[in-house]
């Protein structure tokens, strides 16, 4: 069974790394706006802006 | 706008140093807005941050220099945004506490899932061949995990049960703390003398599963309350105070200080109560009494904030702050009824109190039952151990919050907006169901009420001469208009206004000024206004206009076996129409708030549980009395803060949806109250005879708490009575009304 000597504290070591993962993202404000950060996504805030489409033309809001 | 708006009270320090600033934002209906919203305000210089929270629409800004927060707010209303300062300080103290529960969740499900590792392997092995030493390293490990991790994952339950010892009551988180406390302390025993059984998992998951059920319920109250903090943000009450040098300057209610000067504008809204210092005009109290008949005032009088001014400017000198505007009796009533309230007693208190003794009894008995019976001390408190921890109330303690989750959210979708936790509980009991008039069954504001045969021509004309004047009443005519306001409108004090169109003279305002005589087909009720131009003259009416399905919404409540009322301020004049419009038979007019509770305790002391539906400020009192309350979103803001649940939009629609929502809601209770109570019935026995190992008890645990999950998210889904009203669309209206909650 010398297996478990290293086998358990991996596995321990596994969880908390998940733990503190989940913990930071908590920290992050990760949680704090769930339906903006699906949305948020489909944004092309990576491109320059004459790149974009003009979908964030004032004008086109108002339907 | 040229007057100077002070928005300071909103702005604060951000953690590096900037200049901070939160705002409720209205008409957000796209994902493209975020863009849109976010890049709009970055362009302003200075601005350095801009992040909106798609989940509860508010905008966080910081800025170095460069930009005043009405620069921001200007910004947005370019862009098609109407926004508003917000100072949310109760908010981010809920915000901190839903973000300890989330840690105290995360930190339980990590030791629940690695010590879950371990023994599925001591279980296996226990029926295989594990060695003792394997054995107690692993329960070793467990212990290391589950101590830390219980001391910390366990808080909100161990503080809420040392609160609860302290004053003296039991509430379910006592059992819960020493079931758990006594399973780990029984366990750390057992490991040391190299026992076979630990407990360590089922103390761990037990703590999991019940925080899982007070972040969902924390959560789902907490989104309510943001969005009713918009709509409280976005009224957008601002006040014109006369600073030191005569100058008013915009500010907003909340900044307002007893002794402050502030100037009413003809047709604005009172923002404070007050005494008038100067000027002379009348005041629609509508919100406050009920009463739609204008009051004469001069200087002296007394004048509630939410009256509407009429047509003279008025200097009023501040009584009370803007957090603190409520009519001195009212707030005595309010203290009364509030005392009488706090009588009810959860479903889940009740429960628990006959709970937590039984379950500490029966621990105890089985342990002596066994001593007697022969067994050893270790043995005899290994079975006490097992009955705690079966019988410790995780389905139970989920089976009502995790109901009331699902169903509140349902509501939300609904249009409802939930203040009291225990609101599902109280309105699924409800009996009779009372309605104010104004503003709840009519709309907030007032409506046209046009003769038959009217020109539209004539109307349009004088919605354009009505733009130009401030008038409470104007308004609604000015709504018609098609074109610019006209030029050179003068306006004669008390009596109309006056302008040349098309060469000839155009009169607006009172009969008398413009030579007219009253139409005989307009409600009784109108305010009348005339309209003459050259020889044609046109007579409308100014009504107060019930919401649009108010009519469906009175026949179905009555169609479920309700008994409808309706308990107003105003004249019996004006209450005859609607009662009779709606088909209620007992309504009763004139009424001042002491006499609404009157009526309503009558009717509490005849055995009848009342929903009282309210927006005035008059109605305050009696919705705090009545066993559960309503309040439209255009309601005073005391009367929302005392309702048990606001409701959003111009139907009536979602009272409906909320007594069919609270009746699904306690049958899905009293479902999973038995669901838990029958699973007792089978474990508990099982346990106090000795059978239940870790592994039954981690089974028994998970399966109750899933299958009353489970049972609870049927609240979710409309009821099959509510499908059956959509689907045979016998009546029209029943098949809108669904449509509506779609």
């Amino acid at each position: 069974m010398n297996v478990l000597v290293y086998l358990v504290p991996l596995a321990l070591l596994l969880g908390l790394g998940g733990l503190f993962a989940f913990l930071w993202s908590l920290k992050s404000g990760q949680y704090d706006d769930l339906d903006g950060a699906a949305v948020r996504v489909l944004s092309d805030d990576d491109l320059p802006d004459n790149a974009r489409p003009s979908s964030t033309a004032p004008e086109r809001h108002r339907s | 706008m040229s007057e100077a708006i002070d928005y300071s009270i909103f702005v604060g320090t951000s953690e590096d140093g900037l200049a901070q600033m939160s705002l409720a934002i209205d008409g957000i209906d796209c994902a493209a807005c975020i863009g849109e919203i976010e890049n709009g305000v970055k362009a302003l210089p200075g601005v350095v941050r801009a992040r909106l929270n798609y989940s509860t629409h508010r905008l966080t800004v910081a800025w170095s220099e460069g930009t005043s927060p009405d620069r921001v707010v200007g910004q947005l209303e370019a862009l098609g945004y109407r926004a508003h300062p917000f100072a949310g300080r109760a908010e981010e103290s809920e915000a901190r506490h839903a973000r300890w529960l989330l840690r105290c969740l995360g930190v339980a499900g990590f030791a629940a899932m690695n010590i879950m590792l371990l023994s599925v392997s001591v279980w296996s092995g226990n029926v295989t061949d594990i060695t003792p030493e394997t054995r107690d390293f692993f329960h070793w490990i467990s212990a290391l995990i589950a101590l830390p991790a219980a001391a910390y994952a366990g808080q909100p339950f161990f503080q809420s049960a040392v609160r609860a010892i302290r004053s003296g009551r039991l509430n379910m988180d006592v059992p819960i703390t020493i079931g758990v406390t006594l399973a780990l302390g029984m366990s750390v025993v057992e490991t040391a003398m190299s026992q076979p059984h630990a407990y360590f998992d089922s103390a761990i998951m037990l703590l999991f599963f019940l925080l899982a059920g007070r972040y969902l319920d924390h959560e789902a109250r907490r989104r309510t309350r943001a969005t009713a903090g918009n709509i409280a943000a976005l009224r957008g009450e601002m006040a014109h105070r006369i600073g030191a040098d005569g100058v008013p300057v915009l500010v907003p209610v909340q900044a307002l200080q007893p002794g402050d000067t502030i100037l009413i504008h003809p047709g604005e809204r009172v923002a404070a109560d007050g005494v008038v210092a100067s000027g002379l005009s009348a005041v629609d109290e509508s919100l406050v009494t009920g009463e739609t008949l204008p009051r004469a005032l001069k200087a002296g009088d007394h004048v509630y904030a939410g009256s509407l001014n009429g047509e003279g400017a008025l200097h009023l000198t501040v009584t009370a702050g803007g957090e603190n505007t409520l009519v001195d009796d009212v707030q005595r009533l309010l203290d009364g009824a509030l005392a009488e309230k706090g009588a009810y007693v959860r479903l889940a208190d009740r429960v628990a109190r006959l709970y937590a003794p039984m379950v500490h009894l029966t621990a105890l008995v089985s342990a002596i039952g066994w001593l007697l019976a022969g067994a050893g001390l270790h043995d005899a408190v290994m079975i006490a151990v097992a009955v705690l921890i079966i019988t410790c109330p995780c389905a139970l303690a989920l089976a009502v919050p995790a109901v009331q989750v699902t169903a509140t959210g349902r509501l939300f979708r609904a249009g409802l907006l939930i203040n009291a936790g225990d609101m599902l509980e109280r309105l699924a009991a409800v009996d009779t169901v009372v309605f104010d008039k104004t503003g709840t069954l009519t709309l907030p504001e007032p409506a046209l009420a046009l003769p038959r045969g009217a020109d539209p021509d004539m109307v349009a004309l004088a919605g354009r001469l009505a733009l130009s004047s401030r008038h409470p009443l104007a308004g609604v005519i000015a709504a018609r208009a098609k074109g610019p306001a006209l030029e050179r409108v003068t306006e004669m004090s008390g009596q109309g206004i006056e302008a040349i169109i098309d060469g000839r003279r155009a009169r607006l305002g009172s009969l008398s000024f413009c030579d007219a005589i009253a139409p005989s087909d307009l409600p009784a009720d109108a305010s009348l206004i005339a309209f003459r131009h050259g020889e044609k003259v046109l007579v409308m009416g100014v009504a107060q206009a019930l919401r649009p399905d108010a009519r469906e919404v009175v026949a179905e409540l009555k169609a479920r076996g309700l008994d409808v009322r309706i308990l107003s301020g105003d004249r019996p004049a004006a209450v005859a129409p609607v009662a009779e419009a709606l088909g209620i038979v007992a309504a009763e007019a004139g009424l001042k708030p002491a006499d609404k509770i009157a009526a309503l305790d009558a009717l509490k002391a005849a055995g009848r549980r009342v929903l009282m539906v309210g927006d005035g400020l008059n109605d305050a009192p009696a919705l705090a009395a009545a066993t559960v309350s309503l309040s439209p979103a255009s309601g005073a803001a005391v009367t929302q803060a005392h309702a048990d649940a606001v409701f959003l939009g111009r139907r009536l629609w979602p009272v409906l949806a909320a007594v069919d929502g609270a009746r699904t809601a306690a049958r899905l209770m009293r479902q999973n109250l038995a669901i838990a109570v029958g699973y007792n019935i089978i474990a508990v026995p099982l346990a106090i005879a000795g059978f239940v190992t870790p592994l039954v008890a981690a089974l028994a645990m998970s399966g109750s708490s899933i299958l009353v999950t489970v049972n609870a998210l049927r609240a979710a889904r409309p009821g099959r009575k509510e499908e059956a009203v959509g689907d045979d669309g016998a009546t029209g209206e029943a098949g809108a009304l669904t449509e509506v909650a779609a």
